[in-house]
């Protein structure tokens, strides 16, 4: 394969992209075979392996994936086969994408922490004829529902560790099949070169499989157009360059994950490190410094109570100089990263605490080389989005979909707030609906939903808008999006108000101590909630307070911790009451959950968005409780545990009244 | 019964055991005028999971010590790989070897836990104490292959995480895997771990049960163990042999050992006038 580009210089910082390279770019491996040339020399890949980064430049992923393809060719893998990916983030499984798209199989990756059940349905739904997992842990899951899903051939894995004693008649060291096929090179370089050329801007690039707050998850059809479209356009909104860095840790399975690490890391040809496991990705992102980063709302709040939790045990001192200089940064910091005018005074000082505060905490956070960093799935308190900002790391927001290819409206630099989410990505078109729902269209708009035309139908029409779902509206002065709620989620209560349960969920949750909400109300004449605590800032304040608990339950039934819940349910109200259309949404009485909200249970989604009516059919009685007056209701939950192993869980839920306040003036119907 | 022929035998899940690396025989061990191991025999086969279990008291960890070359029984011989073990001190029986974990954790609280487990290397290590305190030349080279090999066992033991952890910070349930790392990493034949789910809760029992059979596995290392917990005992080890009073009371199989009366005896405490 090197052949063709024998004697061509491989230096590493030439820029060739003539038109003509340009209009054969139509394929992720069309990508790769550019910056093999192009950017030969830089690194592509890191992994953290044995304490050490391993690196690969675009070279020698070129190799590794050509390798792997003719390994793929050698057992038959034909065009339109799909190919589960079931694992953490490592180099050989993204080359693994590569490799079956560059022999025309088309890329499914899975979440690698689903439940064996949860992976039959999808893998059974696209047929996939070859898995390749990660590890041994991946590879049990499957063989556990091979019997049900008759589609799987071969199964690849990649780490053998506990491997050797399994039946290999139909399984396949991942290392194996590359060799094989680099043993075989003359025999399927042909077909590979053949395959390779006949991929074009409308084959299918990668399908993902959406979450699904609601019903079975669907999976999305995406085209090389569609992702390499929304590469170039997002690379040239932020100017992503061959320097960049990124940390490859978000699920392989989620869309975000295959436009940064896959789409956008192909197209601008920077570099993706993979960490060396779950466990490790703190040290890991410090060791690296990314320019780049995307962190789900969830990252960047829990970082933010490491942060405090420790500072509440540092040296009186320490601690002073800290409170101190943060509070400057709040005054300023934001204005200084947007360009805004500050004066020279504030700009001494906060440079002063760059040096003594801000500074050390961005390099201990493993942030200090951010450009561009992006959250989004969920909204984000106010107050971690400005800490963030206050310290010069450019966190900004962006609102998008598995279905639009991540991006539809995203915040430009200088145009930052925590309660928008910007202005329409390059590309894409924006319109809201009478019903207040948002609809897009752009080039990164999905294919279809794979064996499923009428929800194909009922969600993009034939011009091409897509319906998000959630509802929204634009600021006239600022042209930003708002979003206020999941369109079907906006209901109306008994007497007519406006009910947006998302809003007033988002708000309890910017407290710390609350983890998760859920808000009931919709059809009835007063909402109430369900509250998680955060098992981390809320134990770390009982062990400050020589409160002992033994458990999640124990702690979330404590009295101290009820008074402090209310407090936050109570300082919510007040703040809801002050937007009259939706003043309704107050919560009268609510509870502390005694369990977590799990995927496990079925309760959240593998992207841990809470499922409201599986959790209000599974705690009808605590709801009943809640509107019949009772003052604690005694309940059993049926439990997952990691094992796959059931149990019951038994309380007496105590539960609370709040404190409302009367809007003023005439109430104000939501028509 | 097992058929055991000098080559070995198969496992029911499969797996090869080997021939008798390690034979006890008539071993008699005396404090003064305590007698802690009464004549006892037993051997131990290559890539076999050996468990010595008994009662409090019973003699186990003195008949660990025994094998570790800590104690020196005053009677009866060890046979070690054909041949008769002459009497020598525990750092040498380890060159031979025989690497083990302690029931009450011994490792160095202030050192990390890449430290800690590179000591399990000290006697791999060729160059003297001057040499590696310079760290120069070949010592310097040395470190370097001794550190890919301490990897390879922090990446199999999942420790990675707490590589510069100082191990006084760690929980229990890790330290004890940092131990049995510092023991993997002298690349022993035999691995003798005295008690190494003591203390620990479910989860972190499951976890270390599956690094012994990883470890019994990937390496084929022969694992001698002395648990209390019998669920442990049972499922992991190929066979068992029972200990009260310092003397052997039973020996083979889980089942065989579950269903013998005397071993059903010694643990529901039967008066021995019975």
């Amino acid at each position: 394969m090197e052949a063709g580009f024998a004697g061509r210089d491989m230096g590493g910082d030439r820029v060739v992209t003539t038109t003509a390279t340009q209009s054969a770019l139509e394929s992720v491996p069309a990508l790769l075979a550019r910056n093999a040339i192009e950017n030969a020399n830089l690194t592509a890949y890191r992994e953290k392996e044995f304490g050490i980064w391993q690196s690969w430049t675009w070279k020698q992923v070129k190799a590794e994936v050509d390798a792997l393809a003719m390994g793929f060719l050698a057992l038959g893998m034909a065009p339109g086969d799909h190919v589960a990916i079931i694992g953490r983030n490592r180099p050989a499984l993204y080359w693994s994408m590569v490799a079956a798209q560059s022999v025309g199989a088309v890329p499914v990756a899975l979440y690698q922490d689903a439940a064996a059940d949860e992976m039959a349905y999808v893998l059974d739904h696209c047929g996939a004829r070859f898995a390749i997992c990660g590890d041994q842990e991946q590879v049990d899951k499957v063989i556990e529902v091979q019997e049900e899903v008759s589609g799987i051939e071969q199964i690849l894995y990649l780490d053998k560790r506990g491997m050797r004693k399994y039946d290999h008649a139909r399984m396949n060291w991942l290392m194996d099949v590359q060799a094989e096929g680099l043993a075989a090179r003359s025999r399927f370089e042909a077909e590979l070169k053949t395959r390779r050329a006949a991929l074009n801007y409308d084959s299918t690039c990668v399908m993902l499989y959406t979450s699904g707050t609601t019903g079975k998850p669907k999976g999305v059809v995406l085209s090389n157009r569609n992702i390499l479209e929304t590469a170039k356009a997002s690379c040239q909104f932020d100017t992503l360059t061959r320097k960049d860095e990124i940390l490859a840790y978000l699920p392989m399975a989620w869309v975000g994950d295959f436009i940064f690490s896959m789409g956008q890391a192909y197209w601008a040809g920077f570099c993706v490190n993979c960490p060396e496991n779950e466990t490790t990705m703190a040290a890991d992102l410090r060791e690296i410094g990314p320019t780049y980063f995307f962190a789900p709302p969830r990252v960047f709040e829990t970082m933010l109570t490491q942060v405090m939790i420790r500072m509440e045990d540092a040296s009186a001192a320490k601690k002073r100089m800290f409170d101190k200089y943060m509070a400057h940064a709040r005054k300023v910091g934001g204005l200084i990263l947007d360009g805004k005018p500050v004066s020279a005074g504030d700009r001494l000082k906060y440079r002063m605490g760059e040096m003594l505060v801000y500074g050390p905490l961005k390099n201990t956070l493993g942030l200090s080389n951010i450009r561009v960093a992006y959250t989004a799935g969920e909204a984000i308190g106010p107050e971690i989005f400005d800490f963030y900002r206050s310290l010069g790391i450019n966190l900004k927001q962006l609102y998008g979909q598995t279905e639009a290819s991540v991006f539809i409206t995203q915040q430009p630099d200088g145009e930052v707030r925590s309660d928008t989410v910007g202005v329409p990505s390059p590309g894409v078109e924006v319109k809201i609906a009478e019903s207040g729902e948002v609809f897009y269209r752009s080039p990164g708009v999905f294919v279809e939903y794979y064996k499923n035309p009428e929800s194909t139908a009922s969600t993009k029409d034939a011009e091409g808008w897509v319906a998000t779902g959630d509802a929204g509206f634009f600021e006239p002065d600022t042209g930003h999006l708002r979003i206020i709620d999941r369109a079907k989620d906006v209901g109306k209560m008994a007497d007519g108000r406006m009910f947006a349960p998302k809003y007033v969920e988002n708000k309890l949750k910017f407290y710390p101590n609350i983890l998760e909400a859920v808000v009931f109300g919709n059809g009835r004449d007063r909402c109430v909630a369900f509250i998680n605590i955060d098992l981390n800032a809320v134990g770390n304040w009982a062990e400050r307070n020589n409160i002992a608990y033994s458990s999640y339950q124990e702690l979330a039934g404590h009295p101290r911790v009820l008074a402090t819940i209310q407090e936050h349910v109570e300082a919510v109200n007040a703040s809801v009451a002050e937007d009259p259309m939706l003043s309704g949404c107050q919560i009268h009485r609510f509870l502390v959950l005694h369990k977590e909200l799990d995927a496990d249970d079925g309760e959240m989604t593998r992207t841990r968005k809470v499922r409201r009516n599986i959790v209000a059919e599974k705690f009808a009685d605590l709801i009943e409780g809640l509107y019949g007056g009772a003052d604690s209701v005694y309940t059993e939950t049926e439990v997952s545990y990691e094992d796959g192993r059931k149990g019951v869980l038994k309380a007496t839920v105590e539960l609370r009244d709040a404190k409302v306040v009367a809007p003023d003036g005439q109430r104000m119907a939501a028509e | 019964m097992l058929d055991q022929s000098a080559e070995g035998y198969v496992t029911a899940d499969g797996r090869q055991i080997g021939p008798v690396v390690l034979e006890l025989k008539n071993i008699t061990l005396r404090f003064g005028g305590v007698e802690a191991i009464k004549n006892i025999s037993f051997d131990i086969r290559e890539g076999e999971i050996r468990a010595i279990i008994g009662p409090n008291g019973a003699g186990k960890s003195s008949m660990m010590n025994v094998i570790s070359g800590f104690y020196v029984p005053q009677e009866g011989e060890i046979i070690y790989k054909g041949y008769k073990r002459a009497k020598m001190p525990p750092y040498q029986v380890a060159r031979t070897g025989i690497a083990r974990t302690f029931q009450n954790i011994a490792l160095f609280e202030g050192m990390s836990v890449l430290d800690n487990i590179m000591t399990g290397r000290m006697n791999l290590m060729k160059s003297g104490f001057l040499k590696q305190a310079l760290w120069w030349g070949p010592a310097a080279r040395e470190e370097d292959e001794h550190r890919e090999k301490v990897e390879k066992v922090i990446d199999f033991l999942e420790i990675q995480h707490i590589r510069k952890t100082p191990v006084a910070r760690l929980p229990y349930g890790l330290k004890k895997r940092v131990e049995l790392a510092r023991a993997l990493a002298a690349e022993p034949q035999i691995l003798l771990l005295d008690e190494p789910m003591a203390g620990m809760n479910v989860e972190e029992k499951e976890d270390m049960s599956r690094f012994i059979l990883d470890v019994n596995d990937e390496f084929g290392t022969t694992i001698v163990l002395i648990e209390h917990d019998m669920g442990v005992v049972m499922d992991l080890s190929d066979r068992v042999v029972v200990m009260d009073y310092g003397k052997k009371i039973g020996d083979g199989t889980p089942d065989e050992v579950r269903n013998n009366q005397d071993v059903i005896d010694a643990y529901l405490g039967v008066s021995h006038d019975e």
